[in-house]
């Protein structure tokens, strides 16, 4: 089937996210969306599968106008989406939820499951997915669970199938076997739609390049057109794909964690027994797929973790059982990974923002009340330091771009006297121009002589910045291989492949 | 420190190890209730004996009274609680020998058998030298309990679909108005029974559309609404209804209606079949809530919309109506359970005459874990332990009669506590849906 928009048009009050946006995907092609976080890619695929209503602008399928008021008319008309976020109850079987929506009943009213069992095997069986119709959803490991989306879309005969960042979630193996699902589907006549930011996969996997930066179409690009001409046009200006630094000069073993276990409220083990020591001025970094307990680590140096068995020192001094005031006073930066739910507080000021973990002492507090007018200066000068771009320190930091909250978070955990920094996904959802930025700080950091850890899912983050790598699979660390490790051998590692000779 | 590294074949395990997190709470709780039975049931310890009767004049098939000497029964029992205490000790500090799934049977069935034993161990003693009517004693726990469970069926659609509903008091009060007022002046229960069906879904369509369309909180429009119902029905009860209570506050009982056979079975017959109009529908509201949750069409996508309404949206689950009808018909429910205190209990409308069962109706929709079946076991439960009181009450016990009053919801409290702990309900329960 023939997709086509034309002059698609949406705003968000003053924000303009697709400004008269055409598209055309062809049958059995695969046509990229490339974009940075925040270009509207989400948006406009939105817009096709009737979650929001175009301001301007029509969609035509088959050279037909179509209109949707819903999810339910764009499915009707053949569309299925793959999304970022899963689109699945996680306390449903695999079948009821590829059947949600357009239940089949027997006798009675009541659910026909067998027929849906029937039905996510016939699909399974055929793209060789082995997934089991009975399965609970949330005990699936995400990679399944993305199959299992792929089987909701296609058990509604999609003919055109919209995969929005479909690999941020999986390992670089399972991305490349998703990479030969969707030529599959595309040899079988299905028209793809696939939405990323990330070059590689682009240029690996599509037949045509769709560019799209602030909302609008900048250009078309073949696959053959190099990274560097790809990353250009998607940012506007010319980009320096490779962090500059020089070879680390690691100090003493600063921070030591031994046998660190962390338990999560169900009892399980989501660190297991994990033992590593980070050395002055190197930057660790700590590899795996989301959810395989970098977070929860992370959360347990801090204290942030009620259950932990096992011992954290920094140069010596025990963190362990401290509180997170005493940790942070012990020197600890700590960005954490969600920086609008656990970095920062919206509704508050840049300013205050940036004070927050020194609320209860000098400079900023004397005799119980705080010294604004010491905080407005110490915010305009990291402001400044910081390249934060907003119209003034009183702005809340709610309404901040990503690149510029990440700022906000970075300055207040790095105007300490740091004895260890701590980066989980430092450049998560954040743009170019601050991706950079945040990468050339991580790499002072570690020239000043502090022990970095970066913790990333982004294996060209990892690559560019560490000095050594730790992957984690399933709450243990599978081994701590050099900077210079080939990517391939990564890849296996965050599936959980031992590499057989592990140097320091 | 350029080493060339190929992965080998062994990959790590791959499931996550599971650690039993250690809770001291059932251990503590039990020791506690025997050192309850040693001063009650030893050091207290009355003479005599209990008499339990397992049949009244009227059944057909007699049973023969059961006799337990008080002190003797009351040492055995003591001793039997400690024994079980020392089995869930062993099990916490050393339960690790055993599978998590045995753990859990061995622990449960402890406590089941725990409960049972004190019960017999309590009753045994504060009815010394008396006769408890056990039959009674169940029928009065079917009929207080009855109100609990259509409050409590009407709790559980409204949290599966995703609205906290406070507001189950305010619909059971409602619906015990309204049914007394329309069969007292239709001179019709049937008709009493609609109406009440009709107040609580009135009800249900306030807290609907506050939570639902106006994004109010969902337990403040509750508060606000149980507030509201007590405060007019109040008002108009001494406006109207005691200005003529013969013609508009006098309403015609639903009659008992034995079921052949199965009534004369000894024990439950009496107790479960020999019963209004109203506790069969409630038998079947439970049997129907249950199927229909998890095995129609209906339930499914109920389920989805409290669980995550964004991918009930994206599969063409229109969120908000779904949301908005099964509230009301969570209302609908809720209200025959208001017609029972008026249209079977007693025959006319009293100020504030729920007194609280929409609250205990709300305890057992977690307690029973947001499961309709086991809502019902909580909510016979709560209304066992109203109805000992009465019994009790009325034989005689040396109990205080005050302190027999918090039992109902001592157990409540215990029950939410300290036997559910931390309980996962429907994960969008009490979050509104926006689109963006």
């Amino acid at each position: 089937m023939q997709l086509e928009l034309r002059g698609i048009t949406k705003r968000f009050g003053a924000l303009t996210a697709n400004d008269h946006i055409d598209l055309v995907v062809a049958p059995g092609e695969i046509h990229c969306l490339l974009g940075e976080n925040g270009a509207g890619k989400s948006t406009l695929m939105n817009v096709l599968y009737g979650l929001y209503q175009a301001d301007e602008g029509e969609i035509l399928l088959d050279g037909a106008v179509q209109h949707f008021d819903g999810p339910g008319d764009a499915m009707r008309s053949g569309i299925g989406m793959v999304h970022q976020h899963f689109m699945l109850i996680p306390v449903f079987t695999v079948a009821e939820n590829v059947m949600l929506g357009h239940e089949q009943t027997s006798f009675g009213g009541r659910l026909d499951l067998d027929a849906a069992r029937k039905r996510v095997r016939e699909i399974s069986d055929r793209f060789g997915f082995s997934v089991d119709p009975d399965a609970i959803v949330g005990d699936l490991p995400v990679g399944v669970q993305q199959r299992v989306e792929i089987i909701k879309a296609l058990s509604r005969d999609a003919r055109v199938l919209v995969f929005d960042e479909p690999t941020a979630v999986l390992t670089p193996q399972e991305t490349d076997e998703l990479m030969a699902i969707m030529r599959q589907l595309r040899d079988e006549g299905t028209s793809i739609v696939f939405i990323t930011h990330k070059l590689r996969e682009v240029r690996e996997v599509a037949d045509r390049i769709t560019v799209i930066r602030l909302g609008k179409v900048v250009g078309e690009a073949a696959p053959t057109a190099s990274n560097s001409d790809l990353a250009a046009l998607m940012v506007g200006r010319a980009v320096e794909l490779v962090v500059q630094k020089q070879q680390a000069r690691p100090g003493p073993a600063s921070l030591v964690v031994e046998n660190l276990d962390v338990i999560d409220p169900n009892g399980l083990k989501v660190v297991n027994d994990v033992s590593f020591t980070v050395h002055e001025g190197e930057i660790l970094a700590i590899a795996g797929v989301q959810g395989n307990g970098q977070t929860e680590l992370t959360e347990a140096i801090m204290g942030l973790q009620p259950r932990v068995n096992g011992r954290v020192s920094l140069g010596g001094q025990v963190l362990t059982g401290l509180s997170v005031r005493r940790v942070l006073d012990a020197g600890v930066g700590f960005v954490p990974e969600d920086r609008t739910e656990d970095g920062l507080v919206a509704e508050m000021t840049i300013a205050e923002n940036l004070m927050l973990d020194r609320s209860h002492s000098e400079p900023f507090v004397a005799r119980g009340s705080l010294r604004l007018e010491h905080l407005d200066g110490f915010a305009e000068e990291k402001k400044k330091e910081f390249d934060i771009r907003a119209q003034s320190i009183s702005t809340p930091a709610g309404r901040l771009s990503g690149g510029n909250q990440q700022k906000v978070v970075l300055a207040r955990e790095m105007s300490r006297d740091l004895r260890l920094l701590i980066a989980a996904q430092p450049t998560r959802g954040i743009d170019v121009g601050s991706i950079e930025f945040v990468h050339k700080r991580m790499v002072e950091t570690r020239d000043a002589g502090i022990p970095v850890i970066v913790v990333s899912t982004e294996l060209d983050e990892v690559v560019a910045l560490a000095d050594r790598i730790a992957v984690m699979y399933r709450g243990s660390i599978v081994g701590i291989v050099p900077g210079d490790t080939p990517r391939d051998v990564l890849g296996l590692m965050m599936a959980g492949e031992r590499p057989s000779e592990v140097a320091a | 420190m350029s080493a060339t590294i190929t992965p080998d074949a062994t990959p790590v395990s791959v499931t996550l190890e599971s650690t039993e997190i250690r809770s001291w709470k059932a251990p503590i709780a039990l020791a506690v209730f025997v050192v309850v039975a040693v001063v009650l049931f030893v050091v207290l310890g009355r003479d005599g004996a209990t008499t339990f009767r397992l049949s009244s004049d009227s059944d057909v098939v007699q049973l023969a009274d059961w006799v337990l000497p008080a002190r003797p029964t009351g040492i055995t029992v003591t001793v039997l609680l400690a024994l079980l205490t020392v089995v869930v000790v062993a099990l916490t500090t050393m339960g690790n020998r055993l599978s998590a799934r045995a753990r859990r049977m061995v622990l449960a069935a402890s406590i089941v058998a725990f409960t049972f034993l004190f019960l017999l161990g309590f009753l045994t003693w504060a009815a010394a030298g008396a006769a408890i009517p056990v039959t009674g004693l169940l029928l009065g726990t079917v009929s207080l309990s009855a109100p609990l469970i259509f409050g409590a069926l009407g709790g559980v659609i409204s949290e599966r679909v995703g609205v906290v509903n406070v507001a189950i008091e305010g619909q059971l009060l409602a619906g015990a108005f309204c049914a007394a007022l329309v069969a007292s002046v239709t001179g019709n229960p049937f008709v009493g029974l609609v109406a009440a069906m009709i107040a609580g879904v009135l009800v249900s369509f306030v807290l609907a559309a506050f939570s639902i369309k106006y994004l109010v909180d969902q337990v403040i429009v509750g508060v606000v609404l149980n507030v509201l119902v007590l405060g007019l029905t109040s008002f108009l009860y001494s406006t109207v209804l005691s200005v003529d209570t013969a013609a508009l506050n006098t309403a015609p009982r639903f009659p008992r209606f034995p079921i052949p056979v199965l009534s004369d079975i000894p024990v439950i017959g009496p107790v479960l079949f020999r019963q209004t109009l109203i506790v069969y529908l409630m038998y079947i509201a439970v049997v129907a809530v249950y199927i229909g949750l998890f095995h129609t069409k209906w339930g499914l996508r109920l389920r989805a919309v409290g669980e995550h309404p964004q991918a009930a949206d994206t599969v063409g689950i229109r969120v908000n109506p779904t949301r908005f009808w099964n509230v009301s018909l969570a209302g609908a429910v809720a209200g025959l359970g208001g017609a029972y205190f008026t249209l079977d209990s007693v025959s006319s409308f009293g100020k504030d005459m729920t007194a609280g069962a929409g609250f205990i109706a709300l305890a057992a929709v977690i307690f029973g874990r947001w499961n309709p079946v086991r809502a019902t076991f909580a909510a016979l439960l709560f209304g066992f332990a109203t109805n000992l009181q009465n019994v009790l009450g009325a034989i005689g016990s040396p109990v205080p009669s005050e302190f027999m009053l918090m039992l109902p919801y001592v157990v409540t409290v215990l029950a939410v506590a300290g036997l559910v702990g931390y309980a996962r309900g429907p994960a969008a329960s009490g979050k509104p849906y926006i689109k963006s």
